[in-house]
């Protein structure tokens, strides 16, 4: 992941972002959030008439959004197409530079990091992206996808490449003895976890999810959902989870935020977005979300439980 | 709506061991086998799987647009009318005039070279002879305006680019519906829209059934949206059927391990489950 500084991006001066966030956390009791944006902005310049550059016109991708995700969570980042929310977990990740805002992660501006700083920073936050079929190299093996992280940031993989890749594949569930598979022989969901042990390579603090599970089936989802539940709790790092679909993400995350048209209109504990929403877009949100009928869903339920307390537990696998 | 009474008294679509297969290095793969389908006219039925489940398969071999490499047997009855026996040139009577079709992705079905009226006009003609075009017009203005696209009688000269994801998505079934067809079959109509979007599709295509009696394949992957829109469901897996039924039962007491499976699979957005059930394994709990 090569920085490509656009010329007109890192405009903050570096002390003013750390200042606003002094007086920023005398306000908030709460312990010192991992990760901070501030009034974060991003404009891209909108191809005007006039040829290549363009006067002055830009369209803003992202409205000055604040967030935090607290040591040990999950923010879910929800919105529909065009709200903002991918542009602002690549800002969060430092693959894009804001136009205007800050970044803190654990209490330092990372706003304006280059060098060695961005490379130590990019071993505490790490990304897994929608389709890992474009996101892995397809003419690398697990193995060299996976080490690529430890070696662009001159480590070495502790115990040896092969032996530091397996552990790896176990731990997201892939067989170990495929270390020198390429992705395409992978399913979506396989092709997915190496994906997620890529990310986890370098011990990082954050994980940002951009619709990680979106392209899968629901049964490989589920799956995904489950190995990324499990990791966060052996491991303790934080998630930035970026997701269109609601009921995803109210299967994986502490705290909501709802962006629409580039700003984040609601923001809460999950329970009191879904539950009770404040405002209408996150309403309207919710109410289109298609639902198979409560009454179905219990005496589904109700039968399933029936069942299981009158059989033996439920079958084996029949294969992926 | 032309009547669809026949001597034959039989379901309206009756498919019938519809098998597709694809050759190999080694013979045959059947992606599709021993399939068997039936809709009432006016009926809405859902077919649900994931991918690789042979459902995108099912809808084009109905109409008979397989690849040429695709093998097909089996028969398609339509309102008693044999499909598979039909020559290419009286399907395309049938195809877009009886039976009519919307895909996934309005933008890659449509010309970005034309306008959006010119290509429902096109659409129309293509089954009426002897139209006019100012009739054709009046056709396509009035088809933008079934799918409440304000403003019709402009919007017609506009192309492609000019609509949002969602109006595209109208467009389509404005065109699919300005013949006036029996049946509907929509693959994944809803799936690349956004979710206030996908409602308002959604609600539309159950206003138009509602109106005109059209009946209506619906094929997707998404069991809520199934659920909402079919009064029967059939749950694909690897090109077979395995299970069948009026939605409710279904939903409430599914018989197959791999429907249930899959019902345990969808997230909720109601509430949390402790750990999501993948289909097929043991547990989800590492």
């Amino acid at each position: 992941m090569t920085q490509t500084p656009t010329s007109s991006a890192t405009r903050t001066a570096p002390g003013a972002g750390t200042e606003r966030a002094g007086q920023r956390s005398e306000r908030r009791p709460a312990p010192a959030p991992l990760l901070r944006a501030d009034h974060l902005v991003k404009e891209f310049p909108v191809a005007g008439s006039g040829g290549l550059v363009s006067r002055g016109r830009s369209f803003r991708a992202v409205d000055d959004v604040s967030l935090t995700v607290a040591p040990g969570e999950t923010l879910a980042l929800v919105g529909e197409s065009g709200s903002g929310k991918s542009t602002t977990a690549r800002l969060v990740a430092r693959l894009l530079d804001p136009t205007s805002g800050s970044v803190t992660f654990d209490g330092e501006d990372v706003t304006a990091l280059s060098g060695r700083a961005l490379h130590a920073f990019r071993s505490e936050v790490q990304v897994v992206f929608q389709d890992p079929y474009s996101s892995l190299n397809p003419r690398h093996t697990v193995e060299r996808i996976v080490t690529a992280p430890l070696v662009y940031q001159g480590r070495r993989p502790s115990g040896g490449s092969r032996a530091f890749t397996q552990a790896l594949m176990e731990r997201v569930g892939l067989d170990p003895m495929q270390w020198q598979r390429h992705p395409a022989q992978f399913s979506g969901g396989q092709a997915q976890r190496i994906g997620i042990a890529r990310a986890l390579a370098v011990g990082p603090r954050l994980v940002v999810c951009d619709e990680a599970v979106s392209a899968l089936d629901v049964s490989v989802q589920a799956q995904i959902i489950n190995l990324l539940r499990d990791l966060q709790r052996e491991e303790g790092f934080s998630y930035l989870f970026i997701a269109h679909d609601l009921a995803v993400v109210r299967q994986i995350a502490n705290r909501v935020a709802v962006m629409c048209g580039g700003r984040v209109v609601e923001e809460g504990d999950r329970d009191t977005v879904f539950e009770s929403p404040r405002h209408e877009y996150t309403r309207t949100l919710l109410a289109a979300v298609p639902r198979i009928r409560p009454e179905w869903e219990a005496a589904r339920r109700a039968r399933a439980t029936e069942r299981a307390a009158s059989t033996h537990p439920p079958h084996p696998a029949e294969g992926a | 709506m032309s009547a669809t009474q026949r001597t034959d008294a039989s379901a309206f679509l009756d498919v019938r061991d519809l098998t597709v297969s694809f050759p190999t290095s080694t013979g045959h793969t059947d992606v599709v086998s021993h399939l068997d389908l039936t809709l009432d006219a006016g009926g809405a039925l859902g077919v649900v799987g994931e991918s690789g489940s042979g459902k995108s398969l099912t809808s084009l071999a109905i109409m008979g647009l397989l690849p040429p490499s695709a093998k097909r047997a089996g028969r398609v009855l339509l309102g008693g009318d044999d499909l598979t026996a039909m020559s290419e040139p009286q399907l395309r009577r049938i195809r877009g005039d009886r039976v009519a079709m919307v895909f996934q992705d309005p933008l890659s079905s449509l010309n970005p070279y034309y306008t959006v009226g010119a290509q429902i006009e096109e659409a129309y003609c293509s089954h009426r002879r002897g139209v006019t075009r100012r009739q054709a017009r009046t056709v396509a203005v009035a088809a933008m305006e079934r799918v409440h696209i304000k403003d019709a009688a402009r919007r017609v000269d506009d192309y492609p680019h000019q609509f949002s994801g969602g109006m595209r998505q109208r467009v389509m079934i404005a065109m699919a519906l300005s013949t006036e067809p029996e049946l509907l079959i929509a693959d994944e109509p809803t799936t690349a829209l956004d979710v206030t979007v996908q409602a308002q599709i959604l609600d539309l295509l159950q206003e138009i059934r509602r109106d005109t009696g059209l009946a209506l394949v619906l094929i997707t992957h998404d069991l809520a949206v199934v659920s909402e829109l079919a009064e029967q469901v059939v749950v694909m897996r690897r090109g077979e059927c395995v299970e069948r039924g009026p939605v409710e039962a279904i939903f409430s007491d599914p018989q197959h391990a791999y429907t249930r499976d899959l019902l345990d699979a969808v997230p909720r957005i109601d509430d949390e489950i402790a750990a999501l059930r993948p289909v097929g394994a043991t547990g989800g709990r590492a």
